[in-house]
Formats: structure tokens, C-alpha cells, sequence
């Protein structure tokens, strides 16, 4: 359930600057501020949205968090322990709780691997139980993703696979392991949109049934809304609005969210 | 007078494992300066359609039945010398993934004047280039950025090069191709107003492909919905919003997600997409569809006309 008292993952005045590598015949190295001091709070169970445009630092925030990048200034804590400098053991044991679901599964996902390849992959990384174990384990997660009967789904490869079929495979990779806190970035910008509300009503199911936590990145206030309890709308690296859905989408108290909600399409009649 | 009318287009590709039947029995027509957009889930024909009107089918393609008229010439006709005058000419496209579709080692200005030299042998290089540069106006990029690489544009300023160059031997149909797939809401909003500004000032038709339902709804004057090779439902884009008749136009409607409504749990259902090497004699929509009958999968469907304008493709819509 979801528990307001119950912070998961908090980051405080995290800041992040990426600097282009001085070219050969352009001298001059250039600064690009990704987020600046970004605080946060994500409680426990919530399906928390993170909105904004490309560019605004929304990805960046998500893989901060993931710790696939570094921050240059600032903390990051998962339930009240200071993760942001963790390394080895830690940071390995970070990694089963905290797992990601990539925007693109049409490159997120080894052409190489089967579908079992693929889902299995993170058991093996963490040692978690033997090959009977673990078949079971990947049978769960797909049949949670709704594809089923699992076993159909063991030998394919990606690329006999639809895009949306893909998404889930992606998905149930994520979930294998029974993490405590998902980031799943864009998961449906590369989806049509009949599809891209089965992907939001699965994730919607798993949360429901695993109590876990949602970051849920994207470009679109309406799929924030359909999704998410809480919302944060982010512009050029700085959180300009946070509230929860409903009201946001109602009051939209910054120029930004308001500029958000109207260029979103809309029928006219 | 129609600019362009296809009448019971059928195309098909020779796959390993048989023939794949992309198009089945598509009919439309496009007035002059007026808009049309092709709402369906990926695979189900709308850019083979496309690249049926530029002449572009890939090799392993054929088109089995049917007319494009435009102009009142078919263009199926024609051999490829005379197609090659009317491509870019009088039909243009804006491809899909405006990332991929510029050449990363040319500069921009001079990918879309040889456009236009390629099209008009007596244009100096000079009068190309004054060109180029109104048409960088026209689509809002700013002069100065003419000579830069496409790694130097943003998403946004990559799909108005790529629209630059559709626009830029005068064509009078341009076929927009998920013209805003890649990009966010705010630039999405940028691009379909700009391609709308355009259309009003030149007069160009245009016809939208798109999976998104609301972008056509923001465009264009009438929309066709297709399904597995086939248009379901067409007609003036009020009569389909208002009052769509088609199972499977409602559900797509039912499933966009809009700021204005309440939030309702959208019930979502992937169907298999039906195999369209073997189809079946029945209406192909039939195992997704919630109000079928018994006889829906025996026999195939037939046109019901609601308005004059307005057609369904269904027995249910009688």
C-alpha cells in the first residue's frame, strides 16, 4: 500500500553538470547543467510521474537514481541510507532492488538472446537460486507481463517479436528479481498508443501486486495522469511544479505546466 | 475536382512465407488544399499506401488491383521515367524519423538544393540557395543555421529541414508519414501548426499517416481509420469523432487519454493481429471485436453508409 510516512528514495539538492569534450579545431570546452540541486522525495508504493520535455534532465534524474551516473553534487538515499558514493558490494546489492525499464526495447534487448536469455540474465547475475528455481521465476515475471502461456515465449528472439511484445519482455526483465523501486523511462514513446495503455495498465497491475514504486518518466501529462499519484514537472534541469495529479492538472501553478497541458492534442469538438 | 483519387488499391509483398496482403481494397479521395489523415496500428498498411503514392514500393512488393489518379493520370500506369517527374515535383514526402532521414555528412542547405537542381535543370546554384533560404523561413529555422550539419539541430529543427525539403520543388500533395512520432508534446505542437500554416498559405493537400488519433484530429479535414489492410471507417473528422461507428474506431477513441476527461480505467486488449497471408472470408476484425455475431466471421463485411460523407465498414453499423 501506499505509505505517505515512508520515504524510499529522497535526493537532496542533487546537481549535475555534463561537459562536451573540447573538440580539435573548436577549442572550447562547453558546460551543459543537467539538474540543478533537484530535491525530492518518492514514498513508499507510490506511482510517482516525472514530466518534462526532451532536454529538461527527466532521463538524467532516472539513471541518477539507478546510479548509472554520478552525481557532482548532492545526496541520494534509498530508505534513509546514503547510497550516493556506494561502491562494490553495496552497490551490487543496490542493484537488486533498484532496476530500470529502458525507453526503447527495440534496443534495450540483446538480439542475441532468447527471450528466457534475456529475463534470466539478471538471476544469474545475482546468484539467485538454481536452474529449477529460476525457470520459475521466469515463467512468473512473464506471465505478470500477460504473456502467457510463458513457455511459448522461452526460445524467441527479439526480433520475432512486435514492439510491444518487446516492451513487456523488457519489463519482465525488470521485475524478475522483485525490486523494490523501478525507473521505467518513456516505456511507451515507441509504441502505438492502443498499446502503450496495455503497457500502462500492466504496469499499473504489477505495482498493485508487488507494492512497488514507480518512477515513471514521460513526455506526456496525460499518461502521468492515467498512471501516477503524485507528479513533479521538471524544465531545464529544475523541478518547477510537484503536487498530485489531479490538482496539477487542474491548477497548474507555473507557466511551464500550463504550456505542457495546452500544447497537449486535443480534439476540437 | 479530386486531386487524387485511389480507387480499390490493393498491395501485397511476396514474403518466404507467401504472399503478405498489406492493402486490401482501399478507396479515397483527396480535394485540392484540403487534408486526409490514415489512423492505424503499426502493420496495418498506412505507410505501404504511402509509399504506393510516392512510387517507392520496395522490390518485393506489387500492387495486385486498383487506380491512383492524380490528376487524372494513374500513376500505376506510368513507367518510372514518368513517375520520376512527378516525384518530389507534385508529390513530396515527409519521411518518418527525421533523425535518420538527412545525410550526416552534407550540410543541410545543400541536401534541399539538390532537391531542387535535381528537379530543375536551368536554376543556377545561386537562385538554389536563395531558395533554400526562403524555405528556411517559411518552416522557422533560422538563416544562419543553413550551413550547419544535422548533428547540429535538435529533433525539432530536423523535422522542419526534412518538411524544408518536402516543400521545396512546389509539390501540391505532400504525404506526412508519423511526421511527429520521435518528438515531445510542446515541439510536437510546433510541427503540426507550422505543417498547418503551410497548407492554409499554399494550398497544399496533404494526407497525415499517424497511429496517433488526436494528431489527425488537430490536422485534418477527413480521416480514415484502418485495420489489419483494410479502412474501416471514413468520413469528415466531426462525423468520426462525434459519432465513430466503427468497434474498432470507438475503442482506438476510447483509448486516448486526454486532459479533459475524468480518468477512467481504459480496458486494453492486444488482439493477435490477423494473419494476412491466409485471411479469413470474415470481417478481419472479427476476434477483437466486442459486438460481433456468429455470422460476422463467415462472411466479409460490407460498406454502410451513415451520411453521404460518413462509411463504416460493418454489419453491426447498420
Amino acid at each position: 500500500m501506499k505509505d505517505p510516512n515512508k520515504v524510499i528514495i529522497k535526493l537532496e539538492n542533487i546537481s549535475k553538470t555534463f561537459r562536451t569534450r573540447a573538440s580539435l579545431f573548436k577549442g572550447d570546452q562547453k558546460e551543459v547543467m543537467a539538474l540543478k540541486q533537484v530535491s525530492l522525495n518518492i514514498y513508499r508504493g507510490e506511482i510517482f510521474g516525472l514530466v518534462g520535455e526532451s532536454g529538461s534532465g527527466k532521463t538524467t534524474t532516472g539513471r541518477l537514481i539507478v546510479k548509472l551516473e554520478e552525481p557532482d553534487d548532492g545526496k541520494l538515499l534509498l530508505d534513509g541510507n546514503d547510497i550516493t558514493k556506494i561502491k562494490g558490494k553495496a552497490l551490487k546489492n543496490f542493484r537488486r532492488k533498484v532496476q530500470m525499464i529502458f525507453q526503447d526495447p527495440y534496443q534495450s534487448l540483446n538480439p542475441y538472446f532468447s527471450v528466457y536469455d534475456s529475463v534470466s540474465e539478471p538471476l544469474v547475475v545475482h546468484n539467485v537460486g538454481n536452474s529449477e528455481i529460476r525457470k520459475d521465476m521466469v515463467r512468473e515475471s512473464l506471465n505478470s507481463v500477460g504473456l502467457a502461456p510463458p513457455d511459448d515465449f522461452f526460445y524467441r528472439y527479439p526480433h520475432q517479436m512486435s514492439g510491444g511484445q518487446r516492451q513487456r519482455i523488457a519489463i519482465a526483465r525488470a521485475m524478475v528479481l522483485k525490486p523494490e523501486f523501478v525507473v521505467a523511462d518513456e516505456p511507451t514513446s515507441m509504441l502505438d498508443a492502443s498499446i502503450a495503455i496495455h503497457i500502462f495498465n500492466i504496469l499499473s497491475e504489477i505495482q498493485k501486486k508487488l507494492n512497488v514504486t514507480f518512477l515513471f518518466i514521460t513526455h506526456s501529462l496525460a499518461a502521468a495522469r492515467y498512471l501516477c499519484d503524485r507528479i513533479a514537472v521538471i524544465y531545464k534541469g529544475e523541478l518547477v511544479e510537484i503536487g498530485s495529479a489531479e490538482n496539477i492538472i487542474q491548477n497548474p501553478s507555473h507557466p511551464y505546466t500550463r504550456a505542457l497541458i495546452n500544447a497537449h492534442p486535443r480534439f476540437r469538438f | 475536382m479530386a486531386l487524387l483519387t485511389v480507387k480499390n488499391l490493393s498491395v501485397g509483398y511476396h514474403t518466404r512465407k507467401g504472399f503478405l496482403k498489406s492493402v486490401q481494397g482501399v478507396s479515397f479521395a483527396l480535394d485540392q488544399g484540403k487534408s486526409l489523415g490514415l489512423v492505424g496500428e503499426s502493420g496495418c498498411g498506412k505507410t505501404t499506401i504511402g509509399m504506393a503514392l510516392m512510387g517507392l514500393l520496395p522490390d518485393n512488393a506489387s500492387v495486385t488491383n486498383g487506380e491512383i489518379l492524380f490528376e487524372d493520370q494513374d500513376l500505376l500506369k506510368m513507367s518510372k521515367k514518368e513517375i520520376r517527374q512527378i516525384r518530389w515535383k507534385k508529390i513530396a514526402m515527409i519521411f518518418q524519423a527525421a533523425m535518420n532521414a538527412l545525410n550526416p555528412v552534407h550540410r543541410v542547405s545543400e541536401q534541399i538544393s539538390e532537391a531542387i537542381l535535381a528537379h530543375d535543370a536551368d536554376i543556377s546554384e545561386e537562385a538554389a540557395m536563395k531558395q533554400v533560404e526562403s524555405l528556411f523561413q517559411l518552416v522557422g529555422i533560422p538563416p544562419d543555421r543553413m550551413r550547419d550539419y544535422p548533428h547540429h539541430y535538435s529533433g525539432g529543427m530536423k523535422q522542419r529541414a526534412i518538411i524544408a525539403m518536402a516543400l521545396a520543388c512546389h509539390p501540391s500533395l505532400i504525404i506526412a508519414d508519423e511526421p511527429t512520432t520521435a518528438l515531445d508534446v510542446i515541439v510536437q505542437e510546433q510541427i503540426l501548426s507550422a505543417i498547418k500554416d503551410l497548407q492554409n498559405k499554399l494550398k497544399i493537400s496533404v494526407i497525415f499517416i499517424s497511429h496517433d488519433i488526436a494528431v489527425v484530429a488537430d490536422v485534418c479535414d477527413n480521416i480514415g481509420i484502418m485495420f489489419a489492410s483494410q479502412l474501416v471507417e471514413y468520413g469528415r473528422i466531426e462525423e468520426v469523432f462525434h459519432a465513430p461507428m466503427h468497434p474498432y474506431t470507438k475503442s482506438l477513441l476510447a483509448s486516448y487519454l486526454t486532459l479533459d476527461k475524468d480518468v477512467v480505467q481504459v480496458n486494453s486488449y492486444i488482439g493477435k493481429t490477423p494473419d494476412l497471408i491466409n485471411p479469413t472470408t470474415g470481417c478481419l476484425f472479427c476476434e477483437r471485436c466486442s459486438v460481433a455475431e456468429a455470422t460476422c466471421s463467415l462472411r466479409a463485411p460490407e460498406w454502410v453508409n451513415i451520411s453521404l460523407t460518413h462509411k463504416a465498414l460493418c454489419y453491426q453499423c447498420k
